[in-house]
């Protein structure tokens, strides 16, 4: 047949290679600020919109979404032409994917630093830019499924399988994650409260490191390794294998981020076990990379591109061996909530994403500017120093988690806790927080040398924007099976019937975990007692979510003799009935604060939130000041609630029309409580008679924002603190509890 | 452990039924999985896994 000329689109790939570098050294820098702020805890004293909780998020979503986003698209945009034979179906939708997923990212690295968050961890960004999201992600699958249309190879190669997987899952975990009610532009709650919310969080949460770091990433390692090490891959029936098995089980597997919760054992349950499952295909992945290089290794040791990819793909074989073996209760009640998790994540993040992206990138690059890679040994130090910052940064965080938690299970032999004031055993692992900030260090180092080599090389070569290649386009050929040809081989040329195939793999995982949380009625038992918040409680749980207090402190009490010792009654799922969003979190910088409420006094809570060191020395809070002077906005009180009547929350309608009386009594009655420190009655009288001395504006506390935090900080976990007298011995407990966290002080 | 599964499924109608067909789809979709592949064609294989290194004009 007749072959056809056209040209492969290498621009679009030049750009997202671009923005992939810019953007992983944004987001490994703000890292890096993050690590040294757990060393220095005030480095952006009073800068609110530099703080930790508020940082943190902008840290996960910029690798995330805009480090290994960007990396997706590139190697996406530029495998699909070749492994299809054809320019990707439609320029506009190339470009508008590649600004549209830019301005999302600008959007992000603006909001989250403001305070605008959901609270729930890689879905923060708040309801229009969610949209912003599915329109430009709906555009890359537009424009890849295009491209399969016209393709001019019969055979979809299983690179593109796991593409069209990526695609499809992603939209639908986004979609159904991103159910909110806005109240105001920038404001909304998650329709799902307390439990549910946790299970569809972190089945979203579970795979989007699923289909976002992991299937879109093994596509281009089925496509990069092959052409780097130019040899096909190990075992093709192995990927068909693999890649049936991997997107079946791993949707199942996200309730092992809530064992020991509040979550219903079963569902829990069944999260371990697919979670187990899933080392099978996950190491059939692995093997099938490395062994790609079989009677290639003599190249592993003098080509970097092939190093970063060993090491990447050693790094996915670690992180899918320790996920399973984290998901075992006995583990996971060690690992969970500490720094473990952390290191588990970066080495996934640094090596296998990390470092595959930089592999492909030292491939690409040279293939982009028609040109060999400007300086080898640089990449060769690149790939020393990233290894080295690797090891440097997962080890020390292996040992903190691990010290960490044994020593908040350590008890003496009289039943009490060994080390009952949490600071201890946070400034016990400040020397590997040393040594995570210099590993992580090193591997910005590295990033750094790669964008000087890719510069480089770029400048000493020529751009090569469209690239001409040739190929016979397909003849036509019947839909219908062929005589003697296979199942498999036949539904490799019908991609709608893949993806449908694909997608029903996907949901049956989700619909059997989330459906009856959702239906069944008594999923969540009733606590009679468990009360809606007050509207001014409501304010301050605002301001809890906007502080991205969550990051550091969890508000879920496992049933462990240790936990309910250190922190009071175990959680119960009734507690969380009215959470919309549900505030669980995930790591324990600090200690849970589900049943602070009453622990302390209204004026200890001041003191901490405006100098954390002063109530809790060496502790690595920073402070919260502008809490302390700004005034609470309290203008749309009423529509938050009123969003709140319309998601269950039974809030009468006399309530809502005296919401603001309401809040004014409850300030009132925190500011008189505040006033018995004689120092804070000083301070503050002197404020205001200054303020009326020079005529300026003086807000009252009633109305500033600590007040509102401390309400709800003092609600936190009291309403099932309501005992009876059969509860009389266990409120004893409780009380020895108390005395125990009173250490803290 | 079992009644905390049984607690909050069993007001579903014929929920007995679930686990025989969670084992099904499973049992069936693992040994068609391996029946396609198996039965796969040698040189179509071959073809496939080449994909990748076919000249593409560099």
């Amino acid at each position: 047949m007749e072959k056809e000329q056209f040209y492969y689109d290498n621009k679009i790939v030049r750009k997202f290679i671009n923005a992939t570098i810019f953007w992983g050294i944004v987001g490994m820098s703000v890292g890096l600020l993050l690590a040294f702020m757990f060393l220095f805890p005030n480095l952006t004293d009073g800068i609110s919109w530099l703080s930790f909780g508020r940082l943190r998020p902008l840290h996960t979503n910029a690798v995330i979404f805009a480090f290994v986003g960007n990396a997706i698209f590139a190697g996406v945009y530029y495998s699909t032409q070749r492994l299809l034979k054809a320019r990707m179906w439609s320029d506009a939708l190339s470009n508008f994917n590649f600004w549209g997923w830019q301005a999302i990212i600008v959007a992000a690295a603006i909001t989250l630093p403001l305070g605008y968050t959901t609270s729930k961890e890689y879905a923060e960004l708040e309801w229009p830019i969610d949209i912003g999201i599915a329109l430009v992600w709906v555009a890359f699958g537009a424009n890849l499924i295009g491209t399969i249309f016209k393709r001019r190879q019969r055979h979809l190669y299983v690179a593109i399988w796991f593409y069209l997987a990526t695609f499809v899952t992603v939209a639908v975990l986004h979609i159904v994650n991103s159910i909110e009610l806005p109240v105001s532009a920038l404001k909304s709650y998650s329709v799902y409260a307390g439990v549910q919310d946790a299970l569809v969080q972190w089945w979203y949460g579970h795979n989007a490191v699923a289909f976002f770091l992991t299937t879109p990433f093994l596509g281009l390692m089925y496509y990069f390794v092959p052409k780097a090490a130019n040899r096909p891959v190990y075992s093709y029936r192995l990927s068909i294998v693999h890649f049936w098995s991997l997107i079946f089980i791993y949707i199942w597997a996200g309730p092992h981020h809530l064992l020991y919760s509040a979550l219903p054992d079963w569902a829990q349950n069944l999260g371990v076990a697919f979670s187990i499952m899933l080392i099978a295909p996950s190491w059939g992945g692995m093997i099938n990379g490395l062994l790609t290089l079989r009677g290639a290794w003599d190249k592993v040791r003098t080509d970097p591109v092939l190093k970063f990819m060993v090491v990447a793909i050693t790094g996915y074989g670690m992180a899918t061996f320790e996920g399973p073996m984290l998901s075992l209760k006995n583990v996971n009640a060690i690992a969970h909530f500490s720094d473990w998790v952390i290191a588990h994540v970066h080495v996934g993040a640094l090596a296998w994403n990390g470092f595959l992206t930089f592999g492909m990138i030292y491939w690409l690059v040279p293939k982009l500017f028609k040109t060999k890679l400007w300086s080898v040994k640089l990449a060769n130090a690149h790939f020393w120093i990233g290894t080295l910052g690797i090891v440097m940064y997962a080890l020390p965080m292996y040992v903190a988690g691990f010290v960490q938690a044994s020593m908040w299970k350590q008890f003496n032999p009289d039943g009490t806790l060994t080390y009952g004031n949490f600071l201890e055993t946070l400034t016990e692992i400040i020397p590997m927080y040393w040594m995570r900030a210099i590993g992580g260090s090193l591997f910005i180092v590295g990033a750094f040398i790669a964008l000087y080599n890719v510069y480089k090389t770029a400048k000493q070569g020529t751009k090569v924007t469209d690239e001409l290649a040739e190929a016979a386009p397909l003849a036509k050929i019947t839909n219908k099976r062929t005589a003697k040809e296979g199942y498999h081989t036949w539904l490799e040329r019908r991609p709608v019937k893949l993806t449908i195939f694909a997608t029903i793999a996907i949901l049956i995982g989700g619909m059997v975990q989330i459906i009856p949380s959702l239906m069944v009625d008594e999923y969540v038992p009733v606590i009679s007692s468990v009360k809606p918040y007050t509207p001014l409680e409501l304010e301050g749980r605002d301001l809890y979510i906007r502080e991205g207090c969550v990051s550091c402190h969890s508000q879920m009490i496992r049933p462990f003799r240790s936990e309910v010792e250190r922190y009071g009654e175990y959680s119960k799922s009734g507690e969380y009935v009215y959470d919309h969003p549900f505030l669980w979190g995930s790591k324990r910088t600090g200690p849970d604060l589900l049943r602070v409420g009453g622990k302390y006094s209204d004026n200890w809570h001041l003191n901490h939130l405006y100098d954390p060191q002063s109530t809790s020395a060496g502790s690595i809070m920073p402070s919260y000041k502008w809490l302390l002077n700004r005034e609470l906005d309290k203008t749309s009180t009423e529509d938050k609630m009123e969003a709140m009547v319309s998601l269950g929350v039974p809030y009468t309608q006399a309530e809502i029309d005296r919401a603001q009386d309401w809040m004014t009594e409850q300030g009132q009655q925190i500011e008189e409580n505040l006033y018995s420190d004689p120092d804070f009655a000083k301070t503050y009288e002197a404020d205001k008679a200054y303020a009326q001395e020079n005529g300026e504006e003086f807000v009252e506390m009633r109305n500033r924002e600590i007040v509102a935090l401390i309400a709800y900080l003092q609600r936190l976990g009291t309403d099932i603190k309501v005992k009876n007298v059969d509860e009389e011995q266990e409120a004893d407990i409780l009380g020895e509890t108390e005395d125990g966290l009173g250490a803290i002080k | 452990m079992l009644k905390f599964i049984k607690g909050n499924l069993e007001n579903i109608d014929g929920v007995e039924i679930y686990p025989m067909v969670s084992l099904l789809i499973f049992f069936i979709f693992f040994v068609a999985l391996f029946a396609w592949v198996i039965t796969a064609k040698k040189e179509h294989i071959k073809q496939v896994s080449n994909i990748p290194l076919e000249e593409d004009n560099q």
